[in-house]
């Protein structure tokens, strides 16, 4: 089973043997994946209609609200925290990352980027909330609250005297091109960042 | 009476009486000499003797835990629901055993018994066992039976305490424990449920200190007001507004003390068949051995300390409406297992039955252990 791309690069990020926890989980498709390659860790995941896949898989998949934080984990307690896709969905994503840098030696989040020039055009020329692949619900019906640029969320990692180790910004396809390199705000509309405390 | 037996069930049952005379030591201090254990088996044990699973029973329940003991039956065993072929507990891929407890009253050695010392009921004398005490015996079984290590062991509430305390006391004897609806050791709240429950039963005229048999009589009004509490509490405020509502028996209010609303008749219903059905002086025995449990108190409170030996892969789930073993608590297991790095999922399932939510066949639930339980059968075969 191949893994959904983002996943992929996210994976590729990780050593064998590492101890990781995945927050916001889903289907456990990384968790399970990376077992392959000795990765343990827990998933977390706060709607439990995928469990049985995750479980079947043989990911350890803990129900949980990521609004909470991670109080019930030590700090530095794994090698490795990943968000994927699931920042923007957060109630208080500053908080989350906080906890991110605190339990994990690293954090690895992966966001849709809202600064991407599809959405700005929408925006400034449309007069309306942009929708595209990596955003497809409306304003009303959508779960994600806190929507963040390239730009928003590295202003934000200063702040919290968090360090970008790594960043791979790239297309709805997940590659990277000359736009993507060049002017990652404008041209990526996935973002991925290895993160640390600084 | 069931017309016929489903395909998914274990079909007609029969128990099996295991005689030890090996002495028992149990935790009050006190020793049984010889005592019996009632258990039932669904399945087939595989050469290897790998994939025999426990269930271990909750306060009102006992060995029969699937099947039909007759076509006259007419409920199934008490968890039915999960244990059969091709049901969450597959008894085409696993052995399932599942015993009635130490002081219980369904045919192992208990209040009800012959004291062989007397030659007496030993009623109120019976000793007092704890989770540890059944768990203790729950291994001469294992031992009777062959089975050095159980694929897993499986209970929900009281039956998820043994569970748990399998996995602290005999860590190489299961590699995977089920705690569904359970708790590390009761709240204050539960405690004083409990208690109420006693003092209903011990006030009752009709007690006589526990020696009623002699007197040939029951405490009906007692067990009775002891068991409507305990429903109570199993419940939840929406299932009960669910299934009865306001709804009056008659259809009029009666102006009197008698009964007017539905839910009161269930009640009297529930009170008045489970008192003909169970002993008394085991649903003592059995509050006490809940209030009793707390496997952490040796480790000053710590659980994770407690939970240090524990081997075991762990599968916990609780019930969003249960108030009695809520969610809370069973983060209190998670939590413990999740600092000690144990493998451990766990899952809240959506629910408005309340505490008895554990039982019953909803979906989610089943579907979670389900998925659960055939990697734990797949690994049988590995072994």
């Amino acid at each position: 089973m191949s893994l959904r791309l983002d996943l992929q690069i996210i994976s590729d990020w990780i050593p064998d043997g590492a101890r990781v926890l995945d927050l916001g989980c889903d289907d456990g498709s990384l968790l399970n994946a990376l077992q392959q390659r000795g990765v343990s860790g827990y998933g977390l995941e706060i709607d439990n209609s995928k469990f049985a896949d995750c479980i079947s898989g043989g990911g350890n998949v803990i129900q949980a609200d990521l609004d909470q934080g991670l109080p019930q984990f030590a700090d530095q307690s794994f090698d490795f925290v990943i968000l994927s896709q699931t920042l923007q969905a957060i109630n208080h994503p500053d908080f989350l990352l906080e906890e991110i840098v605190r339990v994990g030696k690293q954090g690895i989040i992966g966001f849709p980027n809202f600064g991407h020039w599809q959405c700005r055009v929408q925006l400034a020329l449309g007069g309306h909330m942009p929708i595209s692949r990596t955003l497809p619900n409306a304003w009303f019906n959508t779960p994600n609250i806190h929507l963040c640029t390239v730009q928003d969320f590295e202003q934000l990692c200063q702040n919290k005297a968090i360090s970008i180790l790594n960043r791979s910004i790239v297309n709805h396809a997940h590659k990277d091109t000359l736009g993507t390199r060049l002017l990652p705000n404008l041209f990526g509309q996935i973002a991925l960042y290895q993160i640390k405390k600084s | 009476m069931p017309d016929f037996i489903p395909a998914d069930s274990v079909g007609l049952v029969s128990p099996t009486v295991l005689s030890i005379d090996q002495p028992i030591m149990l935790e009050c201090g006190r020793e049984l000499p010889h005592y019996q254990l009632i258990y039932e088996t669904y399945g087939t044990l595989n050469q290897a003797k790998s994939n025999a699973i426990l269930i271990c029973h909750a306060l009102s329940g006992d060995h029969h835990a699937a099947g039909f003991h007759s076509m006259e039956d007419k409920k199934p065993g008490w968890w039915d629901s999960a244990i059969g072929p091709g049901k969450a507990i597959d008894t085409t891929k696993f052995f399932v055993v599942c015993l009635n407890n130490l002081g219980g009253c369904k045919g192992s050695t208990g209040p009800t018994s012959i004291n062989p010392e007397t030659n007496q009921l030993y009623g109120p004398n019976f000793p007092i066992v704890t989770v540890a005490d059944w768990v203790k015996s729950q291994t001469v079984l294992a031992d009777h039976l062959g089975i050095s290590q159980w694929a897993a062991v499986v209970g929900g509430s009281l039956g998820g305490m043994q569970a748990l305390q399998w996995a602290i006391s005999y860590p190489d004897r299961l590699r995977h424990v089920l705690l569904i609806a359970t708790a590390p050791k009761l709240s204050a709240q539960n405690i004083a449920f409990n208690e109420v429950a006693r003092t209903a039963i011990k006030s009752d005229p009709d007690f006589h200190d526990g020696y009623y048999a002699q007197h040939n009589t029951l405490p009906r009004q007692g067990l009775g007001l002891a068991r409507m509490l305990g429903h109570i509490t199993y419940l939840s405020d929406v299932a009960m507004g669910e299934k009865f509502g306001r709804e009056l028996r008659t259809g009029n209010l009666n102006y009197d003390y008698g009964i007017d609303f539905q839910v009161e008749s269930y009640l009297r219903y529930q009170s008045t068949s489970f008192v003909e059905r169970f002993d008394a002086n085991t649903y003592l025995l059995m509050t006490k051995a809940l209030d009793y449990f707390d496997p952490a108190q040796k480790c000053d409170g710590d659980l994770a300390k407690t939970f240090a030996p524990i081997q075991a892969n762990a599968l916990v789930m609780s019930f969003t409406s249960d108030w009695r073993f809520s969610p809370e608590r069973s983060h209190e297991i998670v939590n413990a297992l999740l600092s000690n790095g144990n493998n451990v999922t766990y899952a809240e399932i959506d629910a408005h039955q309340g505490h008895d939510a554990f039982l019953m066949p909803i979906p989610r639930y089943l579907e979670i252990m389900t998925s659960y339980m055939q990697r734990v059968a797949q690994e049988c075969t590995e072994q």
